[in-house]
Order: C-alpha cells, then sequence, then structure tokens
C-alpha cells in the first residue's frame, strides 16, 4: 500500500505504469511542441525535414523567425509592460492587504475578507466583462457630464492592466498574508524598546521578514499576468498581449513560428517556477 | 499596539485600508453591481433604456441558450471528477509510495506544465490530435490506420483538453493534505487487516477532504469559465457558455444580453460552490486557504 507495507510485485509494477503514462500524458504535448519548433517545415506537424534554427533567426522571405516577427516581437513587449505593472501593483496593494487582515481590526473585517477572497470563485470572463461595462459607464458619465474623454478608460493597455490586478492581487495578498501570519510580533515590540520607530521597524523587521513571499508574490503575479487570457479577452484594445495574438494564429493556422515562442515559454516559465519554487524552500530553512 | 491608543488617528489603518478598499470596490463590487444592473436594463424600439426582464427572458426563450447553459454545466461537473479520479493515485504516488528522495522532484515535474500558458498546453495537443498531426502521423505509419482520422473537435478530446489544463489545480492542494496524513495511520490499519478499498474509504480520504474540496472548486470555476480549450478543441456544432457570453458582448454587441448571460454563469459558479461546501460540510474560508 505504502512504501513502508510489503506490496505484491503486480500491483507495484500496475502503480508504476499509471505513473509513467500519467507523466507521458503530461510532457507530451510540450516536448512535442518544443521539438517542432526546430523541424524544417512551412507547418508544424511531422515528417521531420531537417534540423534548422529558421524559425528563431530566419529573416524571411518564407520563413521569418521569433526574432524578425514584428507582429509577435510587439505583443511580447506589451505583455511584458503588462506584466511588469500588474506584478508590481498587486505586490504592493498584496502587501497592504496581507497587513490589513493580519494586523488590523475593524469593522467589516470578515465581509472585506470574504470579497478580497471573491475574485477566486469568479470566473475571469466574468471578471472581464463587469470590469469592461463599469469602466464604460463611469467613462460615459465623465464625458457626459464634465466633458472628459478619459482615454484610459475605454479598452487597451490600462485596462488589461487592471483587470488582471483585480483578481491576481488576491493571490499576491494570500501568498504575503501566509508568511506574515507565522511572524513573531514580539520582535517588534523588541525594536520598539531599543528605540526604533515604527518606520524602521516595518522597513528592518517586518518586511525583511517578509522579503522572501514578497519576491515569491511578485513572480507569481508576473508569471500569471504574462500568460492570462479569459479576463483580457475582453479589455484588450489595438495593442495585443501574447496570449491573445497566439490564439488569433493558432485559430487561423500558423506556421511553426509559435512553437518557437512556446519554445522560449516554456523554457522560460520552467526556469522562473524551478528558482521560485527552489529559492522559496531554502529561504524558508534558513 | 492596536486599541491602546483608540482616540488617535490609525494611520496605519488609513494606509493599509484605502488601497484595498479602492481595489475591492472599483475592481469588483462596482463592477458586478454595473453587470447586474446592465443586465436588466433594456432598449426599446424608440431608443429609450430602461428596466426589463427581456435579457433573462430571452434566455429561457430560446432553447440553444439555456442548453448551452446546462451542457456546460454538466461537463464541468463532469471533468471535475475525472480530474479527481486522477489525481488521488497520483499524489497518493508522490507523497507516500514514491522514494522520499524523489518526491521533490516528481512534485516539481507535476508543477512545470501548471505555468507554462494554457494556450501553449492547448496548442501542444492540436498538434498531437489534428488530421495532420503526429499521433496521425504514427498510427498510419503503423498501419493501424489506413486513412488520417480528424480526433479534434469532438467532446471527447474536449473533456480530455479540459482534464489536462485543470488537473494540476486539484493536485497540487491534495498533495498538501496529503503530506500531512501520518504513515502509522495507513500501517495500523493494515496491520489489523483492513483491505485496500477500505483504507481508502476510511482514512484517507476523508483526511484529504479539504484538499479535494479546494481543488474541486478551483478546477470547477476554471473549467465552467475556460474559453480557450472549448473553442479550440470541441465541436463546431456545440458551444461552451463563455462563448455564447463573448459572442453578445463582441460579435453582436449586445451587452445587455451578455451581461444577462454573465450574471446567470456567476450565480451557477456560486450556487454550485456554496451546495458542494455544505454537502461536505466546509468553510469557505478554509477551503480556500
Amino acid at each position: 500500500m505504502i512504501r513502508t507495507l510489503p506490496n505484491s510485485k503486480a500491483y507495484t509494477a500496475a502503480y508504476r505504469l499509471f505513473i509513467a503514462v500519467f507523466f507521458i500524458f503530461l510532457f507530451s504535448p510540450l516536448l512535442i511542441t518544443m521539438i517542432l519548433a526546430f523541424n524544417n517545415s512551412m507547418f508544424p506537424s511531422l515528417p521531420w525535414k531537417g534540423f534548422t534554427l529558421d524559425w528563431f533567426f530566419g529573416r524571411g522571405p518564407d520563413k521569418i523567425g521569433i526574432f524578425h516577427d514584428d507582429s509577435n516581437l510587439r505583443s511580447i513587449f506589451t505583455s511584458i509592460r503588462v506584466a511588469v505593472a500588474v506584478s508590481a501593483l498587486s505586490t504592493l496593494v498584496g502587501t497592504m492587504a496581507a497587513f490589513l487582515f493580519e494586523q488590523e481590526d475593524f469593522k467589516f473585517k470578515q465581509v472585506f475578507y470574504f470579497l478580497m477572497l471573491a475574485p477566486l470563485v469568479i470566473p475571469g470572463v466574468i471578471l472581464g466583462i463587469s470590469i469592461l461595462l463599469f469602466t464604460n459607464a463611469v467613462g460615459l458619465f465623465f464625458e457626459d457630464k464634465l466633458g472628459f474623454d478619459m482615454k484610459f478608460l475605454s479598452p487597451g493597455y490600462w485596462l488589461v492592466v487592471f483587470g488582471q490586478f483585480s483578481f491576481i492581487t488576491t493571490i499576491t495578498t494570500m501568498t504575503i498574508s501566509a508568511r506574515l501570519k507565522k511572524f513573531d510580533r514580539t520582535l517588534e515590540e523588541a525594536a520598539y524598546n531599543l528605540g526604533a520607530n515604527k518606520f524602521e521597524v516595518l522597513r528592518f523587521i517586518t518586511l525583511k521578514y517578509l522579503r522572501p513571499s514578497i519576491v515569491g508574490a511578485a513572480a507569481i503575479a508576473f508569471l500569471m499576468s504574462f500568460e492570462n487570457f479569459n479576463t483580457t479577452l475582453f479589455l484588450v484594445g489595438s495593442d495585443q498581449t501574447l496570449p491573445i495574438n497566439l490564439y488569433l494564429q493558432v485559430r487561423d493556422g500558423s506556421t511553426p513560428v509559435i512553437n518557437a515562442i512556446a519554445f522560449l515559454l516554456i523554457t522560460f516559465t520552467s526556469i522562473v517556477a524551478v528558482a521560485n519554487l527552489y529559492g522559496g524552500n531554502k529561504k524558508d530553512q534558513a | 499596539m492596536k486599541n491602546s491608543k483608540p482616540h488617535k488617528i490609525r494611520w496605519s489603518f488609513i494606509i493599509f485600508f484605502t488601497p484595498v478598499a479602492l481595489w475591492l470596490f472599483l475592481l469588483i463590487v462596482f463592477p458586478h453591481l454595473e453587470l447586474l444592473k446592465m443586465s436588466f436594463t433594456g432598449t426599446d424600439f424608440y431608443g429609450k433604456s430602461g428596466f426589463t426582464l427581456e435579457n433573462y427572458g430571452e434566455f429561457f426563450k430560446e432553447p440553444i441558450y439555456w442548453r448551452t447553459f446546462a451542457r456546460t454545466a454538466l461537463y464541468s461537473i463532469f471533468v471535475t471528477f475525472i480530474v479527481l479520479v486522477i489525481s488521488l493515485p497520483v499524489t497518493f504516488y508522490i507523497t507516500k509510495i514514491a522514494r522520499v528522495k524523489s518526491q521533490g522532484f516528481l512534485t516539481i515535474l507535476v508543477l512545470i506544465p501548471f505555468w507554462v500558458s494554457e494556450l501553449i498546453r492547448v496548442y501542444g495537443w492540436m498538434i498531437l490530435l489534428r488530421e495532420s498531426g503526429v499521433i496521425n502521423r504514427f498510427l498510419v505509419k503503423l498501419g493501424i490506420f489506413s486513412v488520417p482520422h480528424e480526433m479534434l473537435y469532438n467532446d471527447i478530446t474536449m473533456v480530455m483538453g479540459l482534464v489536462y489544463t485543470s488537473m494540476l489545480f486539484m493536485i497540487v492542494p491534495i498533495i498538501g493534505v496529503m503530506e500531512s496524513l501520518d504513515d502509522a495511520l495507513i500501517e495500523a490499519a493494515y496491520d489489523l487487516g483492513a483491505k485496500k478499498t477500505t483504507i481508502w474509504r476510511k482514512i484517507i480520504i476523508p483526511y484529504v477532504t479539504p484538499g479535494i474540496m479546494s481543488g474541486s472548486i478551483i478546477v470547477f470555476m476554471l473549467v465552467l469559465g475556460s474559453y480557450l480549450t472549448p473553442k479550440l478543441m470541441g465541436g463546431k456544432n456545440a458551444l461552451w457558455f463563455t462563448e455564447q457570453i463573448y459572442n453578445s458582448m463582441i460579435i453582436y454587441f449586445n451587452w445587455n444580453q451578455g451581461a444577462a448571460f454573465g450574471f446567470l454563469l456567476l450565480l451557477l459558479s456560486s450556487l454550485i460552490i456554496f451546495v458542494a461546501l455544505k454537502v461536505t460540510k466546509q468553510d469557505f474560508k478554509e477551503v480556500v486557504k
């Protein structure tokens, strides 16, 4: 049954087979996508026509690699701009929310806490359309009553940032709260007794203690923003983010340049994820 | 610190509270109130807008709408169930059967695809399964198929795709709980002659129920609200409800109709999660931790 108990050979073998099939299921789509990024063919499919790096570095005319593909490069750049803003904003507000819910007492705290968790159970599509409807209503209001044209309230960069921020902040709040919960507040008292002021305590004691979780939350927020599709779909303007741009290409059929992008994305996210995991573990033990 | 100086303005509270309140009201509460309001708003023949039940009436009048809705709900429950059935033995293997040394490695291995965007994962399956895809090519070469078959664009493939894209959200919370299950409990039951099925039913499942609940809620939510997978892998003649919403909002530009659909989807997801929590006697706050 478990590793300390005797098991029949057939049981062990069957279980191992199941796990092997599971991992093949898990990785085959990713591996095949990565391999076909190097296929010297106009289509992302077999047969294998030889190794090429054209889908990364090709200058055309028939094979345009990712590093010369303006439309995709632009959408990658847009996604990075969105992800940096979302990551910074959601980590900042998430840290404040963690302090608010862990260290402050106020009326209706439970209601606010529940609201803070709500984005976890609101489908991303619904968040997207609600924010679209609301910002549109606010924009119209300002235009009618005050004669302002609030550009940032129509679909585009800022709306995408707001939309992603609205649910990613829940994740950063929970990540940072989890660590703040374990914080020993006598450390703060000790610092006060030694003459530190509020700001110094916050900066040298509490935030220092929280740093691993803040860094981790920022990394998670970046990745979640970078790959978000559902909420972004309704808020995006003419500057498409990478997932939206890729979606249009996948839907309409495309060259293996998508595989090259996938190769870079999988490599990049794996490195960030593994670094985050190892980094987090090491700091927790220290 | 708190309550020690009740009459002074608590600056720290104001600094922490303001951005959080702005976030929750401007981006969560008000937008959803606007969604609710829009769903009850309609424009009459003369272009005047006012209160109406028409948007919801449309949903019940047109069978295609409520059928899509029911189909999406049932498939989401079905997918969540399949995901659970696969995740239990996998998590059990990682936490209790695999050698202690390889546990961390296996966990990371399971986590990596979870970080890759849903679009890339679906794209991978499209490369494998389509008519000119990799699997067809192998099957034809091996002589199992005489001609390639289209394996995409049907409900079975769509269910598999949904299982694939959401599975990790079940595995992660269950691993978290199963790790803390004391092996001695299982050993004791085994020594007392319990069968494997009894151990699963009486010890393992009850113990990991909190993990199962958090996983199920997240998976159900993701599947119900997913757009990419049903759109790219599902059959062309049956829609997912999110596609219906997208069509109303973006293609027909009927925001009132889209709002009504959106609100119905939100209601459905809240209702099913509420019932699931009540049935298993779990608390929402504990479950999402």
